[in-house]
């Protein structure tokens, strides 16, 4: 698939900000007065980024409200509408605990929840794919979930927490990584499948149906260099997961520690967050002889 | 909401004769001509006369070749055209993704539609789609698909005999068939369980109401591979080498030099 800057943007940035704020909902780290605002307001400002970045990946922005009404049915508009309840439950729960230092623990949890469905429904936008095989796994919520999890722990300056959830997430990155590799041959889907001319034989594209390319091969052929993919996986798993927990148990206490381990899982993240749309197959390459 | 209907009164649908396509693109044409002068937004073209024209049609022909097993990979092919348009899927997961209802399946005849006015190009529908049926369109960014040319086929003024999709009317071979597949005394019922017709990706679930006719077998013209039979002539028969050796070798290399 095509890794588009706006949908890596969205899914890394909204993830880490909803995992910041289901940390602060659940009252870790329990911070009052203007603490608490500067960490809302990191919480939000990434939550927001995330959100608006991914208007700009459609067509017709203006009419992003109407996403809001096919919750029964469609991932990505539930998303949209627990993006919103959860910033919204946890308004109330964050002005109380900057103006008057009270925490509304029950408002506090129910954000928690609600930020936390949100990153799992981001999850199951792609996770319900078919058609991408790679995509479509347990592991690709799971892997959603401890992102957001850990990356939440580390700015919500959860330290032991953090470290922990970092190593989980390293594990569980290689485990997506290992079983997606094989996931399109186990789909079961080939060319002989797609075009149902397997009864003859083996089947192979002659002549693509045009000479230019389409929206179709833009959007969803996009092929990764086997070395490149290596290296960015290297890259991922090691800034990404191994090196935070490592400062975050190495270095002291401290902002400047806490800044450079979230630096290097930012670059962890978003080389991961590459990856996963760019390594992604989708079925409808096999009629344009690719994967 | 974008859930799908239980069930359709009708089950309207292609069935692709792969058997009798020649793969002319005329379908293609048509399909692109009728699509962008009637219903909806135009499908249009960028960059129609520059170095990387791209544009959006809702149906496509590919060409495969399908070599038989167990014949080495020289054996003759069997070269079949493949036309490729939206199925109408009676589970069709890019109607159930549409985060704003835009995407739909009609409950009287089980057509699959995009109500432009309410889709938000976000693409997630061409992502679910296991086909490539759909394609956004370049200028007016909305989801373009078949629309099974739902602008013909009830059309009372317009001939009785063009109420049928403009790939069917315009197709010089009749490889294409248009009728309902729900009702099993259709004709393309009929002509699906005579020739055997079938599904494409049937593994993907999607349950879809297009069928494609297989081609019927070539005659099989690769000598079959005999075993154990001593041929005495054939070593003397054998092509000489095609590239000159010896002295005609050193004499053409030689020649090349100059």
């Amino acid at each position: 698939m095509h890794p588009a800057p706006s949908l890596i943007f969205f899914t890394a940035l909204s993830g880490l900000g909803f995992g910041l704020l289901a940390w602060l909902g659940l009252g870790y780290p329990g911070v009052t007065s203007w603490t608490a605002f500067a960490f809302f307001a990191l919480g939000y400002g990434l939550a927001g980024a995330g959100l608006l970045a991914s208007t700009f990946h459609l067509g017709h922005p203006e009419r992003a409200l109407k996403a809001f009404t096919q919750w029964r049915s469609s991932w990505l508009s539930r998303e949209a509408v627990l993006s919103v309840a959860a910033l919204v439950v946890l308004a109330p729960y964050a002005l109380w605990l900057w103006l008057f230092e009270t925490r509304l623990a029950a408002l506090g949890v129910a954000g928690a929840v609600l930020a936390a469905a949100t990153v799992f429904s981001t999850s199951m936008i792609y996770a319900q794919l078919r058609t991408v095989p790679r995509w479509h796994h347990w592991t690709t919520p799971a892997l959603f979930l401890l992102y957001a999890a850990a990356g939440g722990a580390l700015l919500a300056a959860q330290i032991v927490a953090a470290a922990l959830l970092f190593v989980a997430l390293a594990g569980v990155q290689i485990l997506h990584w290992q079983t997606g590799d094989r996931r399109f041959r186990q789909s079961g889907s080939t060319p002989e499948t797609a075009t149902g001319l397997g009864r003859i034989g083996r089947v192979r594209l002659l002549e693509p149906p045009h000479t230019g390319t389409n929206y179709l091969l833009r959007e969803m052929v996009h092929q990764v260099g086997r070395r490149h993919a290596q290296r960015l996986r290297m890259i991922a798993l090691v800034a990404g997961g191994l090196a935070p927990a490592l400062l975050l148990i190495a270095l002291p206490a401290g902002h400047a520690g806490a800044a450079l381990a979230v630096l290097v899982h930012l670059v962890g993240l978003f080389a991961a967050r590459w990856l996963f749309f760019a390594e992604a197959e989708h079925v409808v390459g096999l009629y344009y002889g690719r994967r | 909401m974008t859930d799908l209907p239980d069930a359709t009164a009708k089950k309207l649908g292609l069935v692709i004769d792969l058997d009798t396509c020649v793969g002319c693109h005329a379908c293609v044409i048509s399909c692109k001509e009728w699509n962008t002068a009637n219903y909806g937004a135009p499908l249009a073209d960028v960059d129609a006369y520059g170095a990387a024209p791209v544009g959006s049609f809702l149906n496509r022909i590919h060409s495969f070749e399908a070599t038989p097993e167990g014949r080495g990979p020289d054996a003759p092919a069997a070269v079949v055209h493949f036309p490729k348009s939206c199925l109408h899927c009676e589970d069709a997961p890019c109607v159930t993704v549409c985060p704003t209802g835009a995407s739909y399946k009609r409950v009287e005849d089980g057509i699959v539609l995009v109500n432009e006015s309410d889709c938000i190009g976000c693409g997630l529908c061409a992502w679910a789609c296991p086909y490539g049926a759909r394609e956004m369109d370049g200028v007016e960014k909305v989801m373009k698909k078949c629309t099974l040319c739902v602008d013909r086929i009830y059309n009372e003024h317009i001939p009785e005999e063009d109420r049928v999709p403009a790939c069917v009317r315009t197709c010089p071979a009749g490889a294409r068939h248009f009728g309902d597949l729900g009702d099993p005394e259709s004709q393309v019922s009929r002509l699906v369980a005579e020739r055997g017709g079938f599904d494409l990706m049937p593994e993907q679930g999607t349950k879809p109401v297009n069928k494609y006719l297989p081609p019927r077998p070539k005659a099989d013209l690769a000598p079959p591979p005999e075993a154990g039979e001593i041929d005495v002539l054939g070593p003397l028969l054998a092509p000489v080498a095609e590239e000159p050796r010896g002295f005609l070798g050193w004499l053409d290399r030689a020649l090349e030099k100059l």
